[in-house]
């Protein structure tokens, strides 16, 4: 439908866009996201050629745009902008008609057009149609911008950051309206923004913009899922949820700083250990850190008397998985191992941490609820 | 007495005759010379100011230097009121352009108009109420430059004006001051009316602009 090939442009010896290649198909949301300066506007407005590439190519239904009339292209291309830039000495009749008229439809035709693209919006033809844009609320001016830009049906429209100037409410519901439309009249919409909210809740395609290249071109799920830099992931904030949770592994859920005790220690310092942590279970490592098993507070206090070190006192019932083991399975064992925790060591065999209910439940929160 | 009231009557036709014709001079030559100017950014930058000093030369001098040429002819009124009443229309096309707001030029590219229709749709209609507020300015002015041109003997209410101060007659002064002045608040008076139609449909009836 729309294919960007190899375009470059520079001003002033200052790279704007280096080498954009892309394609959007027919009836694809697009929208181009990024900091300001990236060249996403640039991009946008070149598809209707208010701006030229100094190379490159740009093909619309498989026709390189520059070989079209760029007047006849704009006529066939919608166009929204953030200011509305409703023409103030025209009626909402007239602002809508303006490319139809452009393109000589007969009267008949153009009110036929009002009139349906009114009632597509919610907004009685006799109580706005011949109202000037004046009159109107900011909201109902851009649906009145965007009604203009679908009114000679045009098969790509273009949208260039059309609510950023309205309050959150109107947006929102503006949003869900052009979502609506574009569904419902199966349209192509090139969109730009800055806010990766809007972007996650109406493509069908990010392409996340910096510098003049392309960074990501990817659906909103995947984005979310693995952005390509970390400059996405700021952009994404606190929508970006990680991984999904079939891929999660029991590192992410496991309790860390665990305090372990040498098997050669006595069983003295092992009590007190016990006693200024507040725990009745350590977990015994060697000399080189391996894990060895579990001390336990009742073993002591049962046969501590009769041994020296901790050594013969270490059970290892307790269930051991491996860092990088699936999550779900791990909690599975936990589950049914009766076992208040597992152990999770690293490839060395060396404690990496432990796996309690508690630390399962606040790591399925914050996955959950961020 | 109705001898009088017949010249008078007779040189205020004459008098607003000159008006209306130089301001229609004025006003196209002001409008289509501001227009091009407005298409050349760095031009008008540099010949708007010099216009401005042209504009402060006394219109005496103008017509006499006019008269020098052209002798005692209409001709050179017209010529002379002409380009005074294109100053203040001139002045006031290329700022209402230059005025337009971005966004509106941008909306009407994009929809694929060419340059003309630009103009013609979108520029001229917003820029209107400044193109008529120097329409105001020079046919208020043009009333009373008129009246030179009874300095070369060409008629209009100045006769009365000149011959009443070179014979030291009030009433004759009067006679050609007072239609003058009321010539100057009706033909304002209308070109206000026409300012308060245009600027409602410009900007819608609410008349505020956004």
């Amino acid at each position: 439908m729309l294919r960007f090939e190899h375009v470059n442009l520079s001003y002033g010896g200052q790279n704007i866009l280096n080498d954009i290649s892309f394609e959007i198909q027919q009836g694809q949301f697009a929208v181009f996201i990024g900091p300001s300066g990236c060249g996403k506007t640039t991009t946008l407005k070149m598809i209707n050629r208010l701006i030229q590439p100094d190379s490159g190519h740009i093909y619309l239904d498989g026709k390189d745009i520059s070989t079209i009339d760029r007047y006849e292209l704009r006529r066939h291309t919608g166009y929204v902008i953030q200011q509305i830039g409703l023409f103030p000495n025209m009626t909402v009749h007239q602002n809508i008609c303006v490319v139809p008229k452009l393109l000589k439809w007969p009267k008949d035709k153009c009110d036929q057009v009002v009139r349906e693209l009114l009632e597509m919006v919610g907004l009685p033809y006799d109580q706005y149609a011949h109202k000037y844009p004046s009159e109107m609320s900011g909201g109902q001016q851009q649906r009145i911008g965007i009604l203009r830009a679908l009114a000679a049906s045009p098969p790509v429209v273009l949208m260039d950051e059309p609510f950023s100037a309205l309050d959150p409410m109107t947006r929102r519901s503006l949003q869900l309206e052009v979502k609506n439309l574009q569904q419902r009249l199966n349209k192509t919409i090139i969109f730009v923004t800055h806010d990766m909210e809007e972007a996650l809740d109406l493509a069908d395609v990010i392409i996340f913009m910096d510098h003049g290249h392309i960074v990501q071109m990817a659906p909103p799920e995947e984005m979310l899922e693995s952005p390509a830099t970390d400059q996405i992931r700021e952009f994404l904030g606190k929508h970006h949820t990680g991984p999904s949770p079939a891929e999660l592994t029991v590192d992410h859920f496991m309790r860390t700083g665990i305090v372990t005790v040498n098997q050669n220690r006595g069983i003295n310092e092992c009590v007190s250990r016990m006693q200024h942590y507040n725990v009745d279970t350590l977990l015994v490592v060697d000399e080189y850190r391996r894990y060895q098993g579990t001390v336990s507070i009742a073993d002591i206090r049962l046969t501590g008397h009769v041994v020296k070190t901790i050594g013969p006192l270490v059970r290892s019932t307790t269930p051991v998985v491996h860092v990088g083991d699936n999550a779900k399975e791990c909690f599975d064992q936990l589950i049914s191992s009766g076992f208040p925790y597992l152990v999770v060591l690293r490839d060395d065999q060396t404690v990496a941490g432990i796996v309690t209910k508690t630390s399962m439940a606040s790591a399925m929160a914050e996955q959950l609820w961020g | 007495m109705n001898d009088v009231l017949m010249s008078i009557l007779h040189a205020t036709l004459v008098h607003t005759g000159y008006t209306l014709v130089c301001v229609a001079i004025g006003f196209v030559l002001g409008v289509s010379i501001g227009i091009g100017l407005s298409r050349l950014p760095t031009l008008s930058r540099y010949l708007l100011p010099l216009l401005s000093i042209l504009n402060t030369v006394p219109g005496i001098v103008f017509i006499g230097l006019l008269f020098i040429y052209l002798g005692l002819t209409p001709a050179t009124v017209i010529i002379a009121l002409s380009i005074y009443a294109m100053f203040p229309v001139l002045k006031n096309t290329v700022t209402g352009l230059s005025g337009v707001d971005q966004q509106y030029k941008e909306a009407a590219r994009g929809c694929g108009m060419n340059q003309l229709q630009r103009l013609w749709r979108v520029e001229l209609p917003l820029a209107l109420p400044s193109i008529i507020g120097g329409l105001r300015m020079s046919t208020v002015y043009t009333v009373s430059w008129a009246v030179l041109a009874a300095m070369i003997g060409l008629g209009g209410l100045g006769d009365f004006i000149y011959k009443g101060v070179s014979s030291n007659n009030n009433t004759l002064i009067l006679q050609g001051a007072i239609p003058a002045a009321i010539l100057a608040l009706t033909l304002g008076a209308l070109v206000d009316l026409l300012q308060r139609y245009v600027t409602r449909r410009t900007m819608g009836k609410g008349g505020v602009m956004k």
